[in-house]
């Protein structure tokens, strides 16, 4: 389990440097900066085409300091990971630098989900982090399969996505591989302190952290920690660690098994636009679903505490 | 020659690291945050106390120094950092009144 | 001297696999399929049994096999892969990838045909498809060129006035399959040829940073921190990298044969029977192989005819064929393979290549062998007397010709037709 960590825990020093490429607000670039801090620079990241490519700078020129980074195309993010690892390991570095691949939700879910599925099972010797917004945002707010049920993207322009969000964590915990973490933007020090404890960890570790998006959820580019915030509080995204199966809620999570401490999830969905056609039936729908899926986490909790 | 020159496009495949790789990013918005020193924990307490502008600034622009510092010309002027800061010591003002 | 037991028997997938070993690559990630995967099995023993200090990422798929070699290769190691067909067609993207990152990865196509139809055995399409990806393309017509070009493509592609990925191509089944005799080189002479790669990539040292392939834009960048090229100088970089190395090919060639004694022509072309010809066959791989026998025919005939079996397909040596062929005739080109809606994709390089000199001779293509079909000297001889015809009658027939299609067989065609 990812120790507890307070602000000043956390290194003034910047990898992420000022003056880059991403919108103002936005969630990755808050997730991205603090997660270097805990990875540290002997550390090679590997990034798939996504926002990311971005703000890694264009042509001779990149807003990450310190750090290696190999771009990759889309679909290959996890498989150049396992290049790089068994690259390490044929150096015999593998112990002293740590190798990660940084993916969105659509590099992740959808079209790199077969690589992500063969390194895990392989049980490379990497950290696979997807921050998620929730659809195809570089390319302009498409659809993907991590978009929630409801959303309305540019693939999805009448009647919003008729389905649920792929939940990932959970296929992710099916490889049975020895860190399963979620967590979210707006929780800085929970973040800092997963990747911590992930680079502890040797073998396959995957951190999913949802990114709110200002240009693509339609909020105000002030209200990016609120949407998070809200995100988690309404029990719409829960926060968790699952360290060799052994499952925990983490803190901002944790007192939220108790539905009556949910915050109504009408007011993580009432202030974004990309929900503004939702019905009575779809926000019932979203009830529903949020119960369902927190009768996961407390048959996940309980097990863990009979062990 | 050429063939130098060919070589030497190779090497340039690598990026260098640099502050401001987008430009001037404080040109995006007129909103800028302001700190009123006389609201700002750390600067009343004279302590490491708080920090939550540093912490949760999406960009490495503010400083957590006492008292925090703010870097304009590269702030985007998002204002998250006048939204999360307990004591509400930060507003959004226009350039002009900075 | 040269003694029988220091060759040894073995298909071309393991001559590959030998030439692996012996090139002591440090990273090979692979996917079974059919011809290839001996190739594959052989080094997994290697590695498992201690021959073969390497680390073998056994991917799901053919587009993950070339990417953790793309990533593996840019962090500073030697590194190696096979692949037939489909998987070829599924690396297709990351090909154009290793090739613009100038990674210099060896990579073997055991050749087979493209679906669909599902065809297991062998014709050129899936190398000639992907031609124009950037990589150095190599021909082989036997086990012992098989390893040996191996061997070649690593010096040629890890030199830093190259830095280009490189093929090397055989036959699916007709040499991934076959054994012959193959003398294998003792690892220090190996070692003498081949130093460790030095890398203008290495992610893995971890005293310099790097951002690898970012994002380029269709002009250059200044800032005061220095000038990055832009897309169009990395292309041209690429390009005229590719038509240098034939410079390199041919070095490492006069290098390889000096040390260890063989050589495959002047490592560009190979010739047959080519002395005194007024005509010639121009051909690579297994067809280039059976037209040797179709030549021994025909000049027991009187036919003063030879073969130029094409070694390096890209760069395609322009300068070398307009000054080989200056004084040809004519030219029979069989191509196991075709450029759909135009012609055998060798026939039309071919011709292209041409185009330019002073005497320009007759060029007569043909289609063989698609599919594994046997080519045989008879049907390729038929050939070559059909192009004399054309020749002497300056014809030019519209249509591509196939030869060994069996349509008069087809007898069940009139029954669907009924």
């Amino acid at each position: 389990m990812a120790d507890k960590v307070k602000l000043y825990d956390i290194p003034e020093e910047e990898f992420l440097l000022p003056g880059n490429r991403m919108c103002a607000g936005c969630g990755l670039s808050l997730i991205y900066r603090t997660a270097l801090k805990a990875l540290g620079p002997n550390t090679i990241i590997t990034v798939p085409a996504s926002c990311l490519t971005v703000l890694h700078g264009m042509q001779g020129f990149t807003s990450v300091d310190k750090i290696s980074v190999l771009n990759t195309p889309f679909a290959t993010v996890a498989a150049s990971a396992s290049g790089i690892e068994a690259a390490l390991e044929a150096m015999g570095k593998d112990d002293e630098v740590t190798c990660v691949a940084f993916a969105g939700d659509g590099g992740t879910t959808d079209i790199g989900i077969q690589g992500l599925s063969g390194a895990a099972e392989r049980r490379t010797n990497f950290i696979y982090a997807c921050y998620d917004n929730e659809a195809y945002m570089n390319t302009g707010v498409q659809r993907s399969g991590s978009t929630p049920y409801g959303s309305f993207t540019t693939t999805t322009p009448i009647y919003g996505k008729t389905e649920h969000k792929k939940n990932m964590p959970k296929i992710l915990e099916a490889h049975d591989i020895p860190y399963v973490a979620t967590s979210c933007a707006s929780y800085p020090l929970d973040i800092y302190a997963k990747f911590k404890r992930a680079k502890e960890i040797k073998g396959t570790k995957y951190i999913h952290i949802l990114s709110p998006c200002p240009p693509g959820w339609g909020f105000s580019t002030k209200d990016t920690i609120k949407m998070g915030k809200l995100a988690v509080e309404t029990g719409f995204w829960p926060l968790y660690e699952i360290e060799n199966g052994k499952f925990s809620l983490s803190t901002p999570s944790k007192r939220l098994l108790d539905p009556a401490k949910r915050k109504p999830i009408e007011e993580y969905l009432s202030t974004q636009k990309r929900f503004n056609r939702l019905s009575n039936e779809d926000i019932e729908e979203y009830k529903r679903y949020i119960n369902q899926s927190w009768e996961y986490i407390k048959s996940k909790n309980l097990t863990t505490q009979l062990l | 020659m050429v063939d130098q020159k060919v070589y030497e496009i190779i090497l340039a495949s690598i990026q260098k690291p640099v502050v401001g790789e987008a430009g001037k990013t404080g040109s995006w918005s007129r909103f800028k945050p302001k700190i009123d020193l006389d609201k700002c924990s750390v600067v009343k307490m004279n302590k490491d106390v708080c920090h939550f502008c540093w912490l949760y600034c999406p960009e490495p622009i503010i400083s957590r120094t006492i008292p925090p510092k703010i870097n304009y010309e590269y702030c985007k002027g998002c204002g998250i950092c006048a939204e999360v800061c307990p004591p509400k010591a930060i507003k959004m003002v226009e350039e002009s009144e900075l | 001297m040269t003694s029988v037991e220091e060759y040894q028997v073995m298909t071309g997938n393991h001559a590959a696999a030998n030439a692996c070993k012996g090139a002591r690559v440090q990273v090979v990630a692979a996917y079974p399929i059919t011809p290839q995967s001996p190739v594959v099995e052989k080094i997994s023993f290697f590695i498992e049994n201690g021959e073969l200090n390497a680390r073998m990422v056994r991917v799901e798929s053919e587009q993950s096999a070339l990417t953790a070699c793309v990533a593996a290769s840019a962090t500073g190691v030697r590194v190696y892969t096979a692949t037939s067909s489909h998987g070829l067609l599924l690396m297709y993207e990351i090909l154009c990838w290793a090739a613009g990152n100038r990674l210099p990865i060896v990579m073997n196509i055991a050749m087979r045909s493209v679906g669909a139809p599902w065809s297991v055995w062998t014709d050129h399409q899936d190398a000639f498809t992907v031609r124009d990806t950037g990589w150095i393309q190599m021909f082989c017509e036997d086990n012992q060129e098989i390893y040996d070009t191996n061997l070649q493509a690593y010096r040629i592609a890890e030199d830093p006035s190259v830095y280009v990925p490189t093929f090397v191509n055989y036959d699916g089944y007709i040499l991934s399959h076959t054994s012959m005799l193959v003398k294998l080189e003792p690892q220090k002479k190996i070692d003498e040829f081949l130093p460790p790669l030095k890398h203008h990539l290495n992610l893995g040292d971890m005293n310099v940073v790097m951002g690898v392939c970012p994002v380029t834009t269709p002009d250059i960048v200044k800032r005061e921190e220095g000038t990055a090229p832009g897309y169009y100088e990395f292309r041209y970089s690429l390009q005229r990298s590719i038509e240098n190395s034939i410079k390199k090919v041919k070095e490492v060639h006069d290098l390889f044969a000096e040390k260890f004694g063989r050589s495959y022509g002047n490592g560009i072309y190979k010739t047959y029977r080519a002395e005194d010809a007024e005509m010639y066959i121009f051909a690579v791989g297994s067809v280039a192989s059976e037209s040797r026998l179709a030549i021994d025919k025909l000049r027991e005939k009187g036919v003063k005819i030879g073969l130029i079996s094409l070694k390096l397909f890209r760069p395609f040596p322009t300068k070398y064929l307009r000054e080989l062929f200056k004084d040809a005739k004519l030219i029979v080109v069989f191509d196991r393979d075709i450029g759909y809606g135009y012609e055998g994709i060798l026939c039309y390089e071919l011709k292209s290549a041409l185009y330019q000199s002073k005497n320009r001779p007759f060029i007569k293509g043909y289609i063989v062998g698609l599919g594994g079909r046997d080519v045989n000297a008879e049907d390729l001889i038929d050939g070559v007397y059909r192009a004399i015809d054309l020749e002497k009658k300056n014809e030019y027939s519209e249509q591509t010709e196939f030869i060994g299609l069996k349509l008069d067989e087809l007898d069940f065609l009139q029954e669907v037709v009924k």
